[in-house]
């Protein structure tokens, strides 16, 4: 009998846990506050001198550290009409120069060289296929070469600063193959001297 | 057709079934091994990317923000939500100010408990994590967070922080400027990421508590795709100044700047080992692309196999160290695949999609979906492919990072 009485109970028990009729809950658990992350400040506007602007000597090559070059400063002002029609396009997932843009080039380089004073910004694009920072070292090196022409030809490679949009900046939204071989390209834009002001 | 054409076009026409056959395909041929050979031991049973079945779990008792949490939460960690009858564990409880929930059908590690402290979506993480936790003995992703890139049309963007779902986003830039590749720094609520604020693409270091931010790298040329080391003492990135993209590694107070690969190539996407010993990029090598690792002291590059994965991109190394997640292309668009460090097997293709990144627990992946040409993140279980999209914040959401 108490045997039966025990096993009873033992169901009862059993299906009380079961059914979830123990409503209150055995313990209590704090979340902590969330985190909230601050939108950063405007600043830099302008170049502070981080750590890495000064980086000591390279281990493995040593020889002069190249110091970071300020892209399009506020000594120049840009001219993207001038040599807009001299655009490079590129085959897709290659930065090689096609021998019928050599002409483009040619003019780019005449440019420099009746104008001193003026440098170059190379722009370097993609088009939408291929992810995101492949693109952006893609469009760079499409710039790079661009720029080790124009050194070939005589221009100074001091004059000539690369920048890589990647993907983001096409020039025809769409998404044909036309659209993409637009996009695949290297823009020029001239860069004149403040003078005063 | 373009020129590109003749590289991929030859598998375009498959490019729409291709994951399926692909699955399909390993998983005829790890039937065929196991009914064959029964002396053959698998690699591992334990883990079998895109294969394991999900577990069965009721839901009971919860309505609105705290249901949709938990069968969002619970469906991205490898759970199916079933009726009732037919689970293998039962969440019951309510919401009704609070949480308040329990966990059956897990015998010893079943649980009742409240939770306070928090708006209902927190706690109801809270609650899933613990169910995550008793029963597949793992942490929980629902209280964590992810940084990522939202994108105008016009190109220009901005860095936000959310949590792993896509709620609760904040912006961390406001910078209107093309934003790229942001890296959570280990253990620490801030982040690195590349900003054209300057009209170049530089790499800012930002303490996410404070907002205060600085320039970590802005040499001529491109400055991208920061990866902090697991210690958090050194940052990988890609710079130009030498001529090519290639990797850089220096301290993490920006000293000990050295160059680790020379390839006359454009190299993408560093990330790191979980031991910190090697880097793992994208890079070409005899005209094709392939992942290489390098140990961090430099050295040698070490091409991996990626059998079946042509032109694989953005690799990201899982925190447990057994998984490298990458991209492959297929035709115009990409997939998520998975292959074991030690290269034991061809890399899995699991679903479409870009930028993979590890969740601290190893066991899902946030990425982007293409979805009529606009990137949208995605939340992926890597071992039953079970995936959803996260909550979509402004625009073109790409880019993800997991809090690690």
């Amino acid at each position: 009998m108490n045997k039966f009485i025990y096993t009873a109970a033992l169901a009862l028990a059993a299906a009380i846990a079961s059914t979830g009729c123990v409503h209150r809950p055995y313990d209590v658990k704090a979340i902590p506050p969330g985190q909230n992350a601050q939108v950063g400040d405007q600043n830099p506007v302008t170049y502070q001198a981080p750590p890495v602007q000064n980086p000591p000597p390279v281990p493995y090559e040593p020889g002069p550290v190249v110091e970071p070059q300020p892209i399009s400063p506020p000594a120049w002002t840009q001219d993207p009409k001038a040599l807009a029609a001299n655009t490079l396009h590129f085959s897709y997932d290659s930065a090689v120069i096609r021998d019928s843009d050599r002409a483009h080039l040619k003019a780019v380089a005449r440019a420099l060289k009746s104008d001193k004073s003026a440098n170059l910004m190379i722009e370097g694009n993609c088009d939408e296929r291929g992810t995101e920072e492949y693109n952006r070292a893609l469009g760079e090196r499409r710039a790079e070469a661009a720029r080790e022409a124009l050194v070939a030809m005589g221009i100074d490679g001091d004059r000539i600063h690369t920048v890589s949009y990647g993907k983001d900046k096409p020039a025809d939204t769409g998404h044909s193959s036309a659209a993409h071989s637009r996009n695949r390209r290297d823009d020029f834009v001239l860069l004149h001297p403040n003078t005063g002001a | 057709m373009s020129p590109e054409g003749t590289a991929d076009g030859r598998c375009g026409a498959l490019q729409k079934w291709r994951p399926s056959f692909f699955g399909a395909l390993t998983a005829v041929a790890f039937f065929a091994l196991t009914a064959s050979a029964q002396n053959v031991i698998p690699v591992n049973p334990t883990i079998n990317p895109g294969f394991m079945p999900p577990i069965p779990i009721s839901i009971e008792g919860f309505s609105g923000e705290a249901l949709s949490v938990l069968e969002f939460d619970l469906y991205v960690q490898g759970f199916s939500i079933v009726p009732a009858g037919q689970s293998q564990y039962h969440i019951s409880g309510s919401d009704d100010g609070n949480v308040v929930g329990r966990l059956s059908g897990s015998g010893p590690r079943d649980f009742s408990r409240s939770y306070t402290g928090a708006n209902i979506r927190r706690e109801a993480h809270a609650f899933a994590d613990d169910v995550v936790q008793a029963v597949t003995n793992k942490k929980g992703i629902g209280q964590t967070k992810i940084a990522f890139k939202s994108e105008q049309s016009d190109g220009n963007g901005e860095i936000y922080v959310a949590d792993f779902d896509g709620h609760d986003a904040q912006a961390v830039t406001a910078d209107s400027a093309i934003v790229a590749s942001p890296a959570w720094v280990p253990g620490r609520f801030a982040l690195y990421y590349t900003s054209y604020k300057l009209g170049n693409p530089d790499i800012f270091y930002s303490d996410l508590s404070t907002g205060r931010r600085r320039v970590f790298a802005a040499y001529g040329g491109l400055n991208t795709s920061a990866a902090v080391s697991p210690n958090g003492d050194k940052v990988a990135m890609v710079l130009s100044r030498s001529g090519d993209p290639n990797i850089w590694v220096c301290n993490a107070d920006g000293s000990g700047l050295r160059q680790l690969t020379h390839t006359h190539a454009d190299d993408s996407c560093p990330c790191w080992s979980p031991d910190g010993q090697w880097i793992c990029y994208a890079t070409k090598i005899h005209s094709r692309r392939r992942l290489a690792k390098i140990s961090v002291d430099g050295g040698e590059p070490v091409p991996l196999r990626t059998n079946g994965a042509p032109d694989p991109t953005e690799p990201d190394w899982s925190p447990d160290g057994k998984w490298i997640a990458f991209c492959s292309q297929s035709g115009d668009f990409f997939n998520i695949c998975v292959m074991p460090t030690d290269e034991s097997t061809d890399p899995i293709v699991l679903v479409s999609g870009e930028h993979p990144s590890w969740s601290p627990n190893s066991r899902t992946l946030v990425y982007n979906d293409l979805v009529h040409y606009r990137p949208i993140l995605s939340v992926l279980d890597v071992f039953t492919k079970q995936h959803k999209y996260a909550h979509n914040v402004t625009g073109e959401d790409s880019e993800a990072s997991w809090e690690k």
